[in-house]
């Protein structure tokens, strides 16, 4: 193999050959996927509003993707649906308006494909994200203070205030807020909904 | 030292002309070490830097795993940032710098001509730090992209790409120089791996964050990318340091050529096709994980085939692991690709990564990968390489020891509890009886044995560093006596049946 040009054009074509496999034919296959109308009349997947989008740069900045996956593997492979994470697999279609798409490799923590509907409690969710000791002992997720606000305690507490349980409450005359970033990633998580029956998810 | 009759009659029949040839070789290979000096020591020295950065990052990471409370409410330090930002910094930072070095330097010795111009890789390694040290920052600052192995902000990535393409553009311009006709089977490899690299980052950048392709075709561009990184770009140099320094360091040439060449063919026509089984069970077609599976399965030829012709090599001279720190590191990282590899092939069977997918054991396969092989590899080939620099000797053997013993044993420490762990979580978390969160406190042990474990590998880097700064130190110093080094490299220019 003393030839060049030949190690060249086999180092090519080598690449060559799998970008075209991997990369290139999943592109012309479902690349192009366009959003369903639902015999409902809605569109899915929907578009994520406002609060939602700016909450999915929360999730993507703060790394959520190294612990939490957001796929449901099928009935038969594996205990994706058993534990409730789901109703159904997850399909391609279900991610086409995921920017970027984050399917995680890693489940440190529960998967969250369906966190809007098997939890939709806001204020247990800015819980369990202001300490997640608070909701769920011995977790090892990360507290997320940081999206939040403690401050002083005007006359009245602030509606949005959290209801924290006894060892995890502020000093007294304090009160523990969410800011926006909090309510944004909240927003998100409770948009993630994929429980439409699909016709190819059967 | 061995050398084949041949040379050896002529050289007998004409001394005078043998005396010439050696006195060109000693002073071409001093030469070429000259020109490769400064741009190769400042990727090694800006490499170790990062690597020391990035096993603080990893060790935070790591105590974070058990202690979650630890640096909880610094937005920067958070978890999902600091992890980030250990696999960027050991990545991008320690493994490529060192991986550009050793691969410039094996190149001019295996073409045998000088590194020309070497402002240019001095100016390319200047910009791949200002392009890390700037992604590593949009990470901390919260500007993570979201796609795992590419998460430098779409602002740094155009920095590293460009010192990139000088990089490469450089190595073939030094390749179509050459003055040796043969081509070895490392430089097969490296310019393999200096092709494909930037194929590779490019097109991940374009089609993930430039102008993003739609829905699950960028899990599927991910992957490729990610798996590649690994196969297409470390490992093809990580082999060609072990082809290039088993035969230099034991004085006998590879044992077969033509393993050689199926094990090149086999790892290049498979290893680019494994990315899809990051994605099994996943939301894709089944065509795709199932091509990626059987390319997986198809790796036992290339990882049987080299495994075998560097054992061959081996054979007969492994009582001189006591003597050489080079041979010690490339013989365990040799060894542990063939773990990592066929370990990797049985990971991508669908029936086991139906338990082994999302659990710890992905994390401990990838450091065996990226760690007990290719880095092991990399520390070998700079105890070799920096001497010939600098043109002094390591100045402590201890602090070697310290470091090959610490890292060695700090990383199956590391591998080994974190497997098992990782497959007791998988089948915790098949069994839907189990809670959650009891498969979350199963884990903790294994993973504070891992921390255990970091902390060994990190006294291990600490002693690796302080050895550098002594020898560069050194090598600021007035030349005093004549090393061991000097007369190595005589030997080697009387031989020219070694690479």
């Amino acid at each position: 193999m003393n030839y060049g040009p030949l190690l060249f054009f086999g180092i090519f074509l080598t690449i060559a050959s799998s970008w075209c496999g991997l990369v290139l034919i999943p592109q012309l296959q479902f690349g192009g996927q366009q959003a369903v109308k639902l015999e409902s009349g809605e569109q899915y997947p929907p578009v994520r509003p406002g609060g939602a989008q700016r909450g999915e740069a929360v999730y993507r900045a703060n790394g959520c993707i190294y612990c939490h996956s957001q796929q449901v593997r099928a009935a038969e492979f594996g205990a994706d649906i058993k534990r409730n994470w789901g109703t159904r697999r997850t399909v391609a279609l279900d991610y086409i308006r995921d920017k970027p798409v984050m399917l995680g490799t890693m489940r440190t923590g529960p998967d969250l494909s369906n966190i809007g509907v098997r939890n939709p409690s806001r204020s247990w969710q800015l819980t369990h994200l202001f300490n997640p000791q608070s909701t769920s002992a011995g977790s090892v997720m990360p507290p997320f203070g940081f999206l939040f606000e403690t401050r002083k305690a005007g006359q009245r507490p602030a509606p949005d205030a959290l209801q924290l349980p006894a060892p995890f409450n502020p000093p007294p005359g304090f009160e523990v807020v969410p800011t926006q970033a909090a309510n944004d990633l909240v927003d998100y998580l409770l948009s993630l909904k994929a429980n439409v029956p699909l016709p190819e998810a059967k | 030292m061995s050398s084949t009759p041949s040379t050896s009659l002529l050289k007998a029949l004409s001394p005078s002309d043998h005396d010439e040839d050696l006195v060109q070789r000693k002073a071409l290979l001093a030469e070429i070490d000259a020109s490769c000096r400064l741009p190769v020591l400042l990727f090694f020295i800006c490499g170790t830097l990062w690597l020391l950065v990035g096993t603080l990052f990893a060790l935070i990471t790591s105590w974070k795993m058990h202690h979650p409370d630890l640096l909880g409410n610094i937005a920067w330090l958070t978890f999902g940032r600091v992890r980030p930002v250990h696999l960027n910094t050991v990545i991008f930072g320690f493994a490529s710098e060192v991986a550009i070095g050793v691969s410039l330097w094996l190149m001019c010795r295996l073409c045998r001509v000088t590194l020309m111009h070497k402002w240019i890789i001095i100016m390319a390694a200047v910009f791949w730090n200002v392009g890390v040290v700037v992604g590593v920052l949009g990470i901390l600052a919260g500007d993570n992209t979201g796609i795992e192995w590419l998460e430098f902000p779409p602002y740094a990535s155009p920095i590293l790409f460009f010192s990139y393409a000088l990089i490469a553009v450089w190595g073939i311009i030094t390749f179509r120089f050459r003055r040796e006709k043969h081509l070895y089977v490392s430089q097969w490899y490296l310019l393999a791996a200096l092709l494909w690299f930037p194929w590779l980052y490019s097109s991940a950048n374009i089609m993930l964050i430039m102008d993003p392709v739609r829905g699950t075709v960028q899990s599927a561009v991910n992957w490729w990318f990610a798996h590649n990184v690994l196969g297409l770009w470390f490992t093809p140099i990580g082999l060609a340091a072990i082809y290039y320094f088993i035969p230099k360091v034991t004085g006998k040439p590879i044992h077969s050529y033509y393993l050689s060449a199926l094990g090149f063919w086999s790892l290049a026509l498979f290893y680019n096709w494994n990315g899809g089984h990051h994605l099994v069970g996943g939301p894709m077609p089944a065509w795709l994980v199932t091509v990626s599976i059987v390319a997986s399965v198809m790796m036992t030829i290339p990882v049987v085939t080299v495994g075998i012709n560097h054992h061959l090599t081996m054979k007969g001279s492994f009582h001189m692991l006591r003597h050489s720190p080079t041979l010690r590191f490339m013989v365990f990282g040799g060894m542990n690709y063939t773990v990592a590899s066929l370990h990797g092939v049985l990971s991508a069977l669908r029936s086991v990564s139906e338990v082994t997918h999302f659990t710890h054991h992905t994390i401990s396969h990838a450091h065996t990968g990226m760690y007990a092989f290719f880095t092991m590899v990399m520390f070998g080939s700079m105890y070799y390489i920096i001497p010939r620099l600098t043109l002094r000797e390591w100045p402590s053997a201890m602090l070697i020891r310290v470091h090959f013993w610490f890292t060695a044993l700090g990383i199956i420490l590391y591998m080994g509890p974190l497997t098992l762990g990782g497959i007791l979580q998988g089948y915790a978390m098949l069994n839907p009886d189990v809670p959650f969160l009891d498969v979350v406190k199963l884990t903790v042990p294994y993973l504070k044995i891992r921390t255990v474990a970091g902390i060994i590998i990190a006294i291990g880097h600490t002693a690796f560093f302080i050895n550098l700064t002594w020898i560069i130190l050194r090598q600021l110093q007035p030349y005093r006596q004549p090393t061991r080094m000097i007369i190595a490299a005589t030997r080697n220019a009387i031989n020219p049946a070694l690479p």
